[in-house]
């Protein structure tokens, strides 16, 4: 327990004492927010979302397997 | 297939890529310098040193900061714009990816918070410990996804299973072939070591420029004196690393490196183009093929086929290796349709033409074999900027230990004023690397097994040109955040007490 403690003391006691770090999470948090929520949620669907397995394989091997614009 | 869908799409992941890419390098190379420097803060004892490593440990945590989590946009892309190769690919974007991502992240974040939070908590040798293991954990992370990319660049080691249309690592030596395969131990060299050479010039040019101006002097040259003396050993370690990688893309990709060179016809005596018609006689065949005779084969050898290839067996044609990659792709559809129907007594005939074919099997899905040709010009003007910067480098890093040896180190500004424009270089020498790497692999996203008008999906070409412009600004913005703050910590400078200190 002790040893929990002292690291989470660890922690808060360096963020409390950043100077340039406060600036770069508002950054880094900024940015994962935009990359977790705005593209991921809006912009990136995976293309075979909502595909079993099966039908995924049969989608592949068909875009893959007839010579496509021939 | 829309062709300006492909074009946006390969627009989209490059510009993506580059811009991760301009993070990760000096992420590699800081890391080491940072390393070296804390150690001699700590066999010394000399609390000097301890502020240098610091300073440079700001830079880093900018570059960090900015850097981290852009190469996940590269795997939201794999999954939404390039599907069909993120199937096709198989188990290399597996486990091994996600586990790698997990060591990394684990070791990164743990050590990085006592490099930053733990100077005054930890012992010195337990703080050294954990620059160190940061540096270590952010190689790491370069490590499998540059064996992923070898792979690419090179498919050996993995089964194509036509049930699952995936290419599958089905044993433990299979990994290995994957892991260790000729291709991904350069690539992982050449790239690391050139990120340290990335680190080095910007370690350098940062210290050029405190001397320029006359501040923070003994700050500069202390500095100066560990980045140029890395910077010239990993120049060194990338050249070494780049010949191995020019000989392997000779057997491996040889359009690639017919692209490199511009070279139109082979010969066993091929010369070596500096620019125009400046050539050097038989320069290429060594560099290539590592031995005085040996047959360098040019584009139109390579289309036309009918040369002795390093096996002894005598290359195809464009026309042949097109006609059995439509018969591989179409004994697929045949196979899985007798599966679909129970005609067991078709399907042992069918999975053996597929295999015997398997090599080919991209080639089907070529339509025109000039297709086949990467973008000579591109290809010619990126080798050469990587190559004659690197050169450059080499070059200002000699000048400027021989400098500081006789202690005439600011005697000479002009040498010091281009040591600070080298930043700016090594990041375009950098980008040059990739461009050889991926655009000399076009037209495929896998080497001979996958075209990317295959791999790309089927989406909205107008969707995708969209994200291409949301992107340009967000990264834009992204940068020009880090370049002010990058400005102002340099600018701030290192404010240590220069008077302090009994030795540097
Ligand atoms: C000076 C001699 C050099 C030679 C002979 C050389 C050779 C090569 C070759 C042949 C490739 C293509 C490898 C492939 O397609 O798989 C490559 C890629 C690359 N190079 Fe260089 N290079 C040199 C210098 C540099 C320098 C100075 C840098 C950067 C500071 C650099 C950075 C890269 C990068 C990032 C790649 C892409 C990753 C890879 O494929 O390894 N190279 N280099």
């Amino acid at each position: 327990m002790n040893i929990l403690n002292a690291i989470f003391r660890f922690y808060v006691e360096g963020f409390r004492r950043m100077t340039l770090g406060r600036t770069l999470w508002v950054l880094v948090l900024l940015k994962l927010f935009v990359i977790f929520v705005i593209l991921r949620l809006f912009f990136f669907r995976p293309a075979m979302q909502g595909m079993t397995i099966e039908e995924k394989q049969q989608h592949v091997a068909q875009r893959l397997g007839i010579p496509l614009d021939k | 297939m829309d062709p300006s869908l492909i074009d946006w799409s390969r627009a989209q992941f490059a510009l993506t890529a580059m811009y991760h890419w301009l993070f990760v390098p000096l992420t590699l190379g800081l890391g080491v310098i940072m390393g070296i420097m804390e150690t001699i803060y700590v066999v010394r004892g000399d609390e000097y040193w301890k502020r240098l490593t610091q300073f440079w440990m700001k830079i880093f945590g900018v570059n960090f900061a900015v850097g981290v989590a852009t190469g996940l946009i590269l795997e939201f892309e794999f999954g939404t714009n390039w599907s069909n190769y993120s199937w096709l690919v198989g188990d290399i974007f597996g486990a091994p990816l996600a586990i790698e991502g997990i060591i990394a992240f684990f070791m990164e974040s743990t050590f990085i918070a006592v490099m930053y939070f733990g100077w005054e908590k930890v012992s010195r040798r337990f703080h050294l410990a954990s620059t160190w293991l940061t540096t270590l954990g952010a190689t790491i992370s370069a490590w499998w996804i540059l064996v992923a990319n070898a792979w690419m660049q090179y498919p050996v080691g993995m089964t194509f299973n036509p049930d699952t249309v995936r290419n599958e690592m089905t044993s433990l030596s299979s990994f290995f072939t994957v892991a260790f395969s000729p291709m991904a131990i350069t690539k992982f060299f050449h790239t690391v070591m050139s990120g340290w050479l990335t680190g080095a010039v910007v370690v350098v040019g940062i210290s050029a420029w405190y001397l320029l101006r006359r501040r923070e002097e003994r700050f500069a040259r202390s500095s100066m004196l560990v980045g140029s003396i890395f910077g010239l050993v990993a120049c060194g370690l990338v050249m070494l690393t780049g010949d191995t990688s020019g000989v392997i893309v000779g057997r491996t990709q040889p359009m690639k490196l017919a692209a490199f060179e511009g070279l139109e016809d082979g010969s066993e005596h091929a010369p070596l183009t500096i620019v125009g018609d400046m050539k050097i006689p038989n320069m290429l065949t060594i560099l290539a093929t590592h031995q005085w005779t040996g047959f360098v084969p040019g584009i139109n050898d390579i289309l036309n086929g009918g040369y002795k290839l390093p096996d002894s067996t005598t290359a195809l044609s464009a026309e042949e290796k097109m006609s059995r990659g439509t018969i591989a792709l179409e004994a697929l559809t045949l196979y899985r349709s007798a599966k679909n129907k129970g005609e067991t007594e078709k399907i042992e005939d069918l999975r053996t033409r597929l295999q015997e074919n398997l090599p080919y099997f991209g080639y089907g899905h070529i339509r025109d074999k000039h297709d086949l040709i990467p973008p000579v010009g591109l290809l010619f003007w990126s080798f050469r900027i990587m190559v004659g910067l690197g050169s450059l480098f080499c070059l200002i890093f000699c000048l400027l230990v021989f400098l500081q040896y006789r202690k005439q180190l600011t005697r000479w500004p002009l040498l010091l004023h281009v040591a600070v424009w080298c930043i700016p270089l090594v990041y375009i020498c950098s980008q040059a690397g990739w461009i050889c790497a991926e655009v000399g692999r076009q037209p495929w996203a896998i080497q001979d097994l996958l075209p990317i008008n295959a791999a790309v999906s089927a989406l909205q070409s107008s969707s995708v040109r969209v994200t291409f412009f949301i992107f340009l600004v967000i990264f834009t913005l992204l940068l020009v955040a880090e370049l002010r703050i990058l400005f102002n910590v340099v600018k701030k400078g290192p404010q240590i007490d220069e008077t302090t200190s009994p030795n540097t």
